[in-house]
This record gives C-alpha cells, sequence and structure tokens, in this order.
C-alpha cells in the first residue's frame, strides 16, 4: 500500500516535470502551426528546419558560446582551485564567497551589472559581451566541481614528484591533473549545460544583431513561435537523451 | 612565489567582472542623472506601482517556495530511500529537462493550461471541472513551481543520502516510533538541505521577469519586469538600479541565512 503510494506520487511529478516537454515534442509534428489546434502529423518543419538561416545561426551561436565559455570558464576555474588550495584560510574564505557571487546573485542583477559594466566600457554589445558574461557566470559551477576534489588530494604525491626531478608542469600535468580530472569534467559539462539553457544574462548582455536560441525564441513569444523551433528543440533533447542513455549503460563507475 | 602568480588571472576576472559591476549598480543607484548624490531611486520602492510589484513578488516567491518544500521533501526521502545505487541517474533525471529551452518549457504550459487546452480537455472527460488559471497569479506560481522544483529536490536529496544509516537504527533501537525519528533526527539533520534548496528557490522565484511575462499575460508585473522595463525600454539605469539594490538587500539576507545554517556548504549540489 505504502509502496504504491510511493510509486503514484514519483509518478506524478514526473508526469509534472515531463508534461511540457511531450507537449513541445507533440507540436513539433502537428501541421497546424497555431499551438492549441491539432491538425494532423507532419513532418515539415523538421525540413524546414534546416532551410532556415535565422534559426540555424541562433544555434551555432548557442553552441559556440556555450563551448568556447565552458572551456574557458574550465581553464580560468581550474587555475584558480590550485591557487585558492594553497591560499591562507582567512584569503580563501573571502575569495569563495567572491566566487559565488554569481551563483546567488539574482541573475537579473547579475545581468545588468555586466551590462553597466560594458555600456561603461564603451564595448559593441555582440558576440564578445556574451562571450564575456557566460564565462563569468560558469566560473563558479566549474570551481564547485573541481574544489572537493583537490580538497582530497594527498600533497605528498605532488611533493614526490618535485623530489623526483618533475618540473611543477610536469608535476601538475602528471599527478595532480589526472586525479582532479573527473571534477574538471563534470565542470565542464555543468558550464556547458547553464550557458545553453541561459536567457537572462544573454538578455541583458546581447547586441541587436545577435541572437541565441533564447533570446530568438523570447522575441517570438508575441508573435508565435515558429513550429521549426520546436523540431530544433525535439531534436537537441532526443540528441542529449541518447547520450546519456550511451554513458549511463557503459559500466565504468564515474561520480558526480 | 609561483603559486601566488597562479591566482592573479583569477583575481582579475573577480574584479573585472564580479565586484566592479557590482559596485556600478550601487554607483548608478545612489547617483542621478548629473551624478550627484541621491537616494530617491531606492526610495522610489516605496512608490505605489513599485511597492505593489515587490509585495506580489514576495507573495508569490513565498508561496513557490513553500509548495516546492512540501513537493520535494516527500519526493527526496522516497529517492533516497529507493536505494538507487546510481546517484548520478536521480540528479539526471532532474538536469535533462534543462536541455530543452526553458523559455519554450515555460511556453508549453500555456498550450497545457489553456481554456480548450490539453488539461481541461482531460478533466472535461473525467467530468471535473475545468481549470481557468491562465494568466493569473497561479499559472506563475505554477511555472515557479515547474522551473524551480529540482533546486529544491537536489539538495534535499543529497543532505539526505549523507545521513548515516545507523543514527536511524539507533534511534530506532532506543524505542522512537517512525514519526519521532523523522521528526528528531531525520529532519534535523537535512536542515542544511532544507535552507540551501530554499535560497536556490526563493531568489530567482523573487527576481523572475520572464514566467510572468510568458504565464503571466502581462498583466501582473513583478519587481524584476519593473526593473527589465527601465533598462531595455525606459532607459532609466539609475532608477533600475536603485530597484536592483533594493533587491540585492532581500538576496543579501537569504545569503546571510543560508551561511548561518550551512557552515559547509554541504547542500551545494550543483
Amino acid at each position: 500500500m505504502r509502496n504504491a503510494a510511493k510509486k503514484i506520487y514519483i509518478t506524478l511529478i514526473f508526469i509534472f516535470l515531463y508534461a511540457p516537454i511531450v507537449t513541445l515534442i507533440v507540436l513539433s509534428f502537428n501541421a497546424s502551426k497555431s499551438r492549441a489546434k491539432w491538425g494532423g502529423f507532419t513532418l515539415k518543419w523538421y525540413q524546414n528546419l534546416f532551410k532556415n538561416q535565422d534559426i540555424l545561426n541562433a544555434l551555432w551561436n548557442t553552441l559556440l558560446i556555450a563551448f568556447l565559455s565552458a572551456f574557458i570558464a574550465t581553464v580560468i576555474g581550474t587555475i584558480a582551485c590550485i591557487a585558492i588550495q594553497s591560499m591562507k584560510k582567512r584569503n580563501r574564505t573571502i575569495l569563495i564567497g567572491i566566487t559565488n557571487i554569481p551563483m546567488l546573485n539574482a541573475e537579473i542583477v547579475t545581468g545588468i551589472s555586466l551590462m553597466l559594466l560594458f555600456i561603461v566600457l564603451g564595448m559593441n554589445f555582440g558576440f564578445l559581451t556574451i562571450l564575456l558574461a557566460h564565462i563569468t557566470f560558469n566560473i563558479p559551477y566549474v570551481i564547485l566541481s573541481i574544489m572537493p576534489r583537490m580538497k582530497q588530494l594527498n600533497p605528498s604525491t605532488y611533493e614526490a614528484a618535485l623530489d623526483l626531478g618533475a618540473s611543477h608542469m610536469k608535476a601538475f600535468f602528471s599527478v595532480t591533473f589526472p586525479d582532479i580530472l573527473p571534477g574538471i569534467l563534470s565542470g565542464f559539462l555543468m558550464a556547458f549545460t547553464m550557458s545553453l539553457d541561459d536567457f537572462i544574462i544573454t538578455h541583458f548582455t546581447k547586441g541587436p544583431g545577435i541572437d541565441t536560441l533564447s533570446t530568438k525564441i523570447y522575441t517570438e513569444v508575441k508573435k508565435g513561435i515558429k513550429p521549426e523551433m520546436y523540431a530544433l528543440s525535439t531534436l537537441i533533447f532526443l540528441t542529449v537523451l541518447v547520450l546519456l542513455i550511451l554513458v549511463n549503460r557503459s559500466p565504468k563507475e564515474k561520480d558526480v | 612565489m609561483n603559486k601566488k602568480m597562479l591566482s592573479l588571472p583569477y583575481l582579475f576576472w573577480c574584479a573585472a567582472f564580479i565586484l566592479i559591476p557590482l559596485f556600478m549598480v550601487v554607483y548608478y543607484g545612489i547617483t542621478d542623472k548629473t551624478g550627484a548624490f541621491t537616494l530617491e531611486n531606492i526610495c522610489a520602492i516605496a512608490t505605489a506601482e513599485h511597492s505593489k510589484a515587490l509585495w506580489i513578488s514576495i507573495l508569490l516567491s513565498l508561496i513557490s517556495t513553500l509548495i516546492c518544500l512540501l513537493l520535494a521533501y516527500p519526493l527526496a526521502m522516497i529517492l533516497a530511500h529507493m536505494n538507487v545505487n546510481q546517484h548520478s541517474f536521480v540528479v539526471l533525471i532532474f538536469i535533462l529537462p534543462m536541455w530543452m529551452n526553458f523559455l519554450l518549457r515555460t511556453m508549453a504550459w500555456q498550450t497545457l493550461l489553456e481554456k480548450s487546452g490539453v488539461i481541461n480537455s482531460v478533466l472535461e472527460f473525467l467530468h471535473l471541472p475545468a481549470l481557468n488559471i491562465i494568466n493569473t497569479p497561479s499559472a506563475i506560481i505554477l511555472g515557479m513551481v515547474y522551473n524551480f522544483l529540482p533546486f529544491m529536490v537536489l539538495p534535499i536529496y543529497n543532505s539526505l543520502t549523507k545521513i548515516d544509516p545507523n543514527v536511524i537504527n539507533a534511534a530506532k533501537d532506543l524505542g522512537a516510533n517512525g514519526f519521532d525519528t523523522f521528526i528528531r533526527v531525520t529532519l534535523p539533520l537535512s536542515v542544511p538541505g532544507i535552507i540551501s534548496g530554499i535560497t536556490m528557490v526563493f531568489v530567482p522565484a523573487l527576481t523572475t521577469f520572464v514566467i510572468s511575462t510568458l504565464l503571466g499575460g502581462s498583466k501582473i508585473l513583478l519587481i524584476g519586469n519593473v526593473i527589465e522595463q527601465e533598462f531595455t525600454q525606459t532607459g532609466n539605469w539609475h532608477l533600475g538600479s536603485g530597484l536592483s539594490i533594493v533587491l540585492m538587500i532581500f538576496i543579501l539576507f537569504n545569503m546571510i541565512l543560508s551561511a548561518i545554517f550551512d557552515k559547509d556548504g554541504e547542500g551545494n549540489t550543483l
């Protein structure tokens, strides 16, 4: 009885979480352009998608910004972790406090603060400003996933490498790096996901000539969303789903 | 020496892209167009229009946070007891929806909630009264709960899985029944997760402008909408910054609260 209640509860929550996703997938096959009516099954939006240069451009921008910002944030974050680890406790606490600001602060405040900065610096709003903003809010996620690994490290192994004649560089890449690699990878993935799904900060730091998928969707909201968008997000979602299932089926144990 | 140098790029980044921008919000917030000091922009929160927006935002975000907590706690307990040896699997289920753009997911609720939408068709089929909440505060609450529920579930789930089962067994050995064990052992030990969950839901819910735009039918203005309009439409950055300072006071209060209850940051999941 209790088990049945638990199962029903979990099922309801899952329906709640995944109902909009199912809706979007269904809409991507809907021949009617209206969100509210079912006009029969079609694949036409999928064909049109690959001819729609606007959407493809936005997709390219989104992916490029997500990849670059996650990559740069991972590099800066990894170096920062090494530096933070060797700091005195007081400085470390302060720096970690500052690191957490973009994560705990409201996105709208982060967005407008960066917008003001770029205005004062006289920068052109466009690809670069979005990229800088994304790197900034990605770094905390990277640091947060590397730090726990860093703390578990045994400093003697690194010193042993130095004693055996390795340079700092060599010691890092052959001793420390392999140990913190899982943290680096999950930090990168987290940053990539966050960047991909971001709207608010992009909204404030983008210029008129450039769009990511999020900002494009937002401008389309009032006019009505093009069904090609549903097709595209269905493709993205299914790709990720398949990738995740494949990764999860491999027996290797990984920890997040 | 070498390691000190390593911290320089990051220190520079923090200063340039975190601290200076925040300082600029404060600067704009306490000056007027001529650059003279003024508290007018901050006091503007007291005008009828702005205080109403702030009040609705606080109310809706508190209700959403409470609903998230009530939904998430039992869920987290069930998940923690399921003996899913794949911790990552649970996280995955809640992260996965993020790969579908959150604007589209929120938009999809319009389709579901509409007068002749999916939910009402189902209700009609079951001979239940129709649900007319689209473009009302209830729809905004639903959107907030939908979007932020994962941020409540994951920290609570994490803090529950960290509880040593022996502690629970000890309580039972000492004669506590299930209810007592929950109130006196499980619940107190999961407080860091709860607090971290509350922070992670309350702040984005308080400051959102997207959910109210998409589901509130542009009739209901939250404080986030007001600030967004000041920056992107009206162009009064000083007023927008002043109102942001008021928001930051709430956020700061929230951060202090979470720092007190969650010293080791163990509720942090992401």
